[in-house]
């Protein structure tokens, strides 16, 4: 954590991101940090930039203004050695993007491919690391969350709690700095919600680094180390899970956990 | 009737020269054109306008056109132009350039109807260019296009009976052979029939197993 461009030991800093689509503002300016082993939960209700927020860290959308850090260093943004900057080439950041694992709503395994086709795809043929090896990780992951019966199982024949914690197992084999949570939840029957928050709650409480926007006021509660509200693009208040639930500082985030007791 | 084909059966020696010929003419030419529409469909989608333009452009000719067309354009007019190439390689030639724009399209199409999440978990994943293509977009679209490629595999072998005109002896060619030899045209025809409808029955047998590991290995 001695690494003199990223003094505080953060793994993901964002300074003043904004992004709009056409006339829309999405994000507004949003600042967020989160140190290594931290569950950061962002809340907000629909449609106030939170997945936005998230994949313009990875750099699936490209912000407009503002920076994002990994480790100190700047993504999308390529300094030279001789402090000249230029846009990453989309193998630079298609490089980058392989320190991030991702979690999206809708799952998105690749079909093609079995349970342990999906889990050992990426660090096989992206990350060139020895097949035997990564195959013996997938199947270490696939035992943790209780799938090793459905390794050459496809996509298909899995319920959706089965399929998202596939995806977190493929997220995990990447052994990703920082892992980004997408709604993981919100498209799962609710009967199936709990086995995938479970999974996520022991990569919590084992110190993975994680940022996951939800709608899961229990697991925010729970499993986070800090929470942050979002409206209108915006952050509004970042706070503690204690104090975010039981003494919020803005009356908008007074207003909005309401709905939920 | 029974005496004819006893004519023919003497000459399978022909039928079955024609037969072969038909048969890895068709093999090789409809693996060469799906390799090549693979490129050819990564132009159709391509970001760069230009690209795409002149690619679907020449798609859209090639489609256009009957196959007997093309092939007299390629053995009567390339020689014009001073290439000089052996009826083989015409016709084998022909086969390739007139496939390839269908399968070129054929996958174009199974393309646009592959979910963009699809890509974009590719993208997440470090994936990019080529490798995302090959890796992540291909499989799925020859899984989800396989029936309609069977389709065209099955075109295809019957666009190559008009080999025969540039004197390919394929099964058609060897088959009027046999009947204007010993004039029995009903007993060979039917015989080369048969040909035909198996090695046609073999791709839809081929294509119906695609369907099942669609159903299995297709996204929903």
């Amino acid at each position: 954590m001695s690494d003199p461009r990223n003094p505080g030991g953060l793994v993901v800093e964002v300074r003043g991101l904004s992004k709009s689509f056409g006339r829309l503002r999405v994000l507004r300016g949003v600042n967020l940090k989160i140190a290594a082993g931290r569950t950061l939960c962002v809340l907000g209700p629909s449609g106030s930039g939170k997945s936005t927020l998230l994949r313009c860290i990875n750099f699936l959308e490209r912000p407009d203004e503002g920076a994002v850090f990994l480790r100190g260093e700047r993504v999308g943004v390529h300094c030279t050695a001789s402090g000249r900057e230029r846009a990453m080439t989309d193998r630079e950041l298609a490089r980058i993007r392989t320190r991030f694992g991702m979690v999206f709503q809708q799952f998105n395994l690749w079909p093609h491919l079995t349970v342990l086709g999906n889990v050992v795809e990426s660090p096989i043929h992206v990350q060139r690391r020895p097949r035997g090896e990564a195959v013996a990780e997938a199947e270490a992951l696939l035992d943790k969350i209780g799938l090793s019966d459905k390794r050459d199982a496809y996509p298909s024949r899995l319920s959706g709690g089965q399929r998202q914690r596939v995806a977190i197992a493929r997220a995990l084999a990447m052994k990703p700095e920082v892992l980004l949570f997408d709604e993981p939840t919100s498209s799962l029957d609710p009967e199936l919600v709990g086995e995938v928050l479970s999974v996520m709650r022991d990569l919590a409480r084992e110190g993975q680094t994680m940022i996951v926007v939800t709608h899961e006021m229990g697991f925010a509660r729970e499993a986070a180390d800090e929470v942050m509200f979002i409206d209108e693009g915006a952050v509004v208040e970042t706070a503690a899970p204690e104090r975010f639930f039981g003494n919020p500082e803005t009356p908008r985030v007074r207003q909005f956990l309401q709905r939920f007791t | 009737m029974i005496a004819n084909f006893g004519i023919v059966l003497g000459e399978w020696r022909e039928l079955a020269t024609g037969f072969l010929n038909t048969i890895w003419l068709c093999a090789l030419s409809g693996v060469l054109s799906l390799v090549l529409a693979v490129f050819v469909s990564m132009l159709l989608v391509s970001r760069r306008r230009e690209a795409r333009r002149m690619a679907q452009g020449v798609v859209d000719v090639l489609r256009a056109i009957p196959f007997l067309m093309l092939l007299f354009i390629v053995y009567y007019c390339l020689p014009a132009v001073n290439v000089r190439l052996s009826s083989w390689t015409c016709g084998l030639f022909a086969l390739v350039v007139y496939n390839t724009a269908y399968f070129a399209e054929i996958l174009r199409g199974a393309w646009t109807h592959l979910p963009p999440e699809q890509e974009e978990a590719g993208r997440a994943y470090g994936y990019v260019g080529l490798g995302l293509y090959r890796r992540i977009i291909l499989p799925q679209i020859v899984i989800a296009a396989s029936p309609v490629l069977g389709n065209q595999m099955i075109t295809l072998v019957k666009n190559s009976a008009f080999l025969m005109v540039i004197t390919i002896p394929d099964l058609t060619f060897m088959a009027n052979q046999v009947q204007a030899i010993y004039f029995v045209p009903l007993e060979t025809m039917l015989v080369a029939v048969a040909l035909y409808w198996m090695i046609c029955s073999t791709i839809e047998w081929t294509v119906r197993r695609m369907d099942r590991v669609a159903l299995v290995r297709g996204h929903e």
